[in-house]
């Protein structure tokens, strides 16, 4: 079973993969849509390829208002 | 062509329609791969009934008022369906708002009732707005976990009333909506839409977009929006066709939905239009060579043959493995929420696929005009649609001026607010607010806005005055959001951003400080509501005798700073 921090660190490093940052560009309190720059439907997006990798499915409503990776990687940690 | 003439309420055209396509299917629902359910129109009423029937038996009556806050999905419109047919008034609200703009929403309607989901209810009960939302006296939750904690409200599936509910009659000129067009933490412009708007809209867009038994909708804009409960629920429902709606709303998801049930029709907002556009295109120019010539031929031949009109079964044998990508029974895709830039509409149209693309607002009724396809055109929204009077208001030289409306789709007014309705509503003609001008073939082409506003491409409408209280307590002397366009009018419909319009204390500085204060205080904003730039004004903001800030006459006065220069992002 995986620890917060461990979730958090996985989700950090998939989002700066999926969007081709440098590894550790991302930080947990950074606040996706801006710091990537992207728009709802790329979020989509990048949700899926965490729901991939976690094995798990993220309802759309989970993450309604989620706008942050910690609060993100909270909502994956609850289903895993 | 349809005909809702014999018809007084969105409910009774519906409860015939339920008896006249019995057999039909009306909705499909699917979660990612697995499709959940699928209804006749009968099934559709033996689960309505039941729920009408325990309104009747509770305390709803004619009139009351009842909230939806739902995401996509069947028993938003069996829900809706059962409370009209209960004669009661819908208030369709965004399931994307805060819990606290939802409350805030549910009290200035005066709802009684709520029909929820259970996720969003988790959400809505712990809310401290709840506790001023008195007018809410039963919450029904749905798809609740059996050992749920309810917080007071009961569960939908068991909301059942025995025997058969009576059909309550209303008037055309009855309320049958109040459909919120903005007003979340500033002043709630709750549209009250009658059943005449509905009946009216719903005949003279299918009159140029029309549905039949075979027909399937694939629903993805949310429903509470006016385009969707048109398109994707009254205008479909009347003509015995049917709706695909989907849990989530997952790219890869929404790809498989159009050839899995051979969508007809689709509503997108420009965003997701734009998104499919380039993904696309990557996919084309992704062809080798000699494939990607012969592609590009086939969209010339294709041009070439649909310029004076769509001509959907050449275009689906030309283009075969795109039109098949979408199911090859596409019939046109439906944008709206905020304008389309027209070489994204002409990317489509080249390919076969109409876009439908047009113009309006929640106040008009869904759509005040619509390319009719009479040849397609990407430059302009189309023309007025049927029944629709449309002129342009103190048109400059080159014709440019504020649209106006007039017809029997427009609002009856807004919700409590009788002062704001006469400003907007003037002598029966709706001031949109938007500028635009005709063209000789009667096209309508919008060209900026008069309005102090903006519109994303995800088709969000956000009013400045809507999110101020965020900056509230700002250790400024005075602050104002405004539309960057409303201070320096360009004409243009995109790229619209807000800016923050400070006074400075006297000897203040614009601090490092400051702007960490500013930019931590936008961040809490959702990412479509923030400001994009801060504009220093050094004198007194002008004011009403009440105080309020005089926001055009401060418009005019931050327009004499040049925009290139005074705006300091963020």
């Amino acid at each position: 079973m995986r620890t917060l921090e461990q979730t958090t660190q996985e989700v950090l490093d998939l989002a700066a993969k999926h969007f081709q940052l440098p590894s550790g560009s991302l930080a947990p309190d950074d606040d996706f849509f801006k710091k990537l720059g992207i728009d709802s439907l790329q979020t989509l997006e990048m949700l899926s390829r965490l729901e991939n990798h976690f094995g798990i499915e993220l309802p759309d409503y989970e993450v309604q208002g989620v706008s942050d990776f910690k609060t993100l990687a909270e909502r994956i940690q609850s289903r895993l | 062509m349809l005909d809702l003439s014999k018809y007084q309420s969105v409910g009774e055209a519906l409860r015939d329609a339920l008896d006249q396509y019995a057999n039909e299917v009306c909705l499909i629902e699917a979660d990612r791969e697995r499709e959940k359910e699928r209804l006749t129109y009968r099934d559709f009423k033996q689960r309505a009934h039941p729920l009408a029937k325990a309104l009747q038996d509770s305390v709803f009556s004619a009139g009351a008022r009842a909230g939806i806050i739902m995401t996509n999905q069947s028993k938003w419109l069996i829900s809706a369906y059962a409370i009209f047919f209960a004669g009661g008034v819908l208030v369709p609200l965004d399931y994307k708002l805060t819990p606290d703009e939802q409350w805030q929403l549910l009290k200035h309607s005066e709802a009684s009732l709520l029909i929820t989901e259970y996720p969003i209810w988790r959400q809505l009960s712990g809310s401290p707005g709840r506790a001023t939302a008195t007018n809410v006296q039963t919450v029904l939750v749905t798809e609740a976990p059996a050992n749920a904690d309810l917080s007071g409200a009961q569960r939908w599936e068991e909301f059942r009333g025995t025997g058969e509910p009576v059909f309550v009659a209303r008037k055309r000129s009855d309320t049958a909506c109040v459909v919120y067009s903005s007003g979340t933490g500033g002043r709630p412009k709750g549209c009250m839409m009658t059943h005449e708007n509905y009946l009216e809209q719903c005949v003279a867009l299918t009159s140029l977009y029309p549905f039949w038994p075979g027909v399937r909708y694939l629903s993805i804009l949310p429903t509470n929006h006016a385009i969707d409960f048109m398109v994707g629920f009254f205008g479909p429902f009347t003509c015995g066709a049917a709706v695909v709606h989907l849990r989530t709303l997952r790219p890869e998801y929404v790809r498989q939905a159009f050839p899995k049930y051979k969508i007809t029709y689709v509503s997108l907002v420009p965003l997701v239009l734009k998104n499919l556009q380039k993904g696309l295109q990557a996919r084309f120019d992704a062809l080798p060579l000699g494939k990607r010539k012969i592609f590009n031929a086939l969209v010339g031949v294709n041009k070439a043959l649909t310029k004076s009109r769509p001509r959907l079964g050449i275009s689906r044998l030309l283009l075969k493995q795109v039109h098949e990508a979408f199911g090859g029974a596409l019939r046109a895709i439906i944008v709206g929420g905020a304008f389309s830039e027209p070489q994204t509409l002409q990317f489509f149209y080249d390919l076969g696929i109409p876009v439908a693309n047009g113009y309006g607002l929640t106040e008009a009724g869904t759509a005040i005009t619509v390319n009719d396809l009479k040849p397609f055109r990407a430059d302009t929204v189309g023309k007025p649609l049927p029944g629709m009077e449309v002129r342009i208001l103190e048109p400059s030289a080159d014709g440019v001026g504020e649209v106006a409306v007039r017809g029997k789709t427009v609002m009856a007014g807004y919700l409590n607010e009788p002062e704001l309705t006469a400003e907007t509503v003037v002598d029966g003609w709706l001031l949109t607010g938007d500028l635009g001008r005709f063209d000789g073939a009667g096209h309508l082409q919008l060209a900026g806005r008069k309005k102090n506003m903006i519109v994303t491409e995800e088709g969000k409408n956000i009013y400045p005055e809507d999110i101020e209280t965020v900056f509230e307590s700002l250790s400024v002397k005075e602050f104002c959001v405004l539309a960057a366009n409303y201070i320096w009018p360009k004409r243009s419909m995109t790229g619209e951003k807000l800016v923050l319009a400070l006074h400075l204390e006297e000897g203040q500085q614009y601090s490092e400080e400051l702007h960490q204060d500013i930019n931590a205080r936008n961040n809490r904003l959702i990412n479509y509501k923030r400001i994009h730039g801060i504009v220093l004004l050094d004198e007194d903001f002008p004011r009403t005798a009440s105080l309020k800030i005089k926001r055009n006459v401060l418009a005019e006065r931050l327009a004499k700073l040049d925009s290139g220069t005074a705006i300091l992002p963020l």
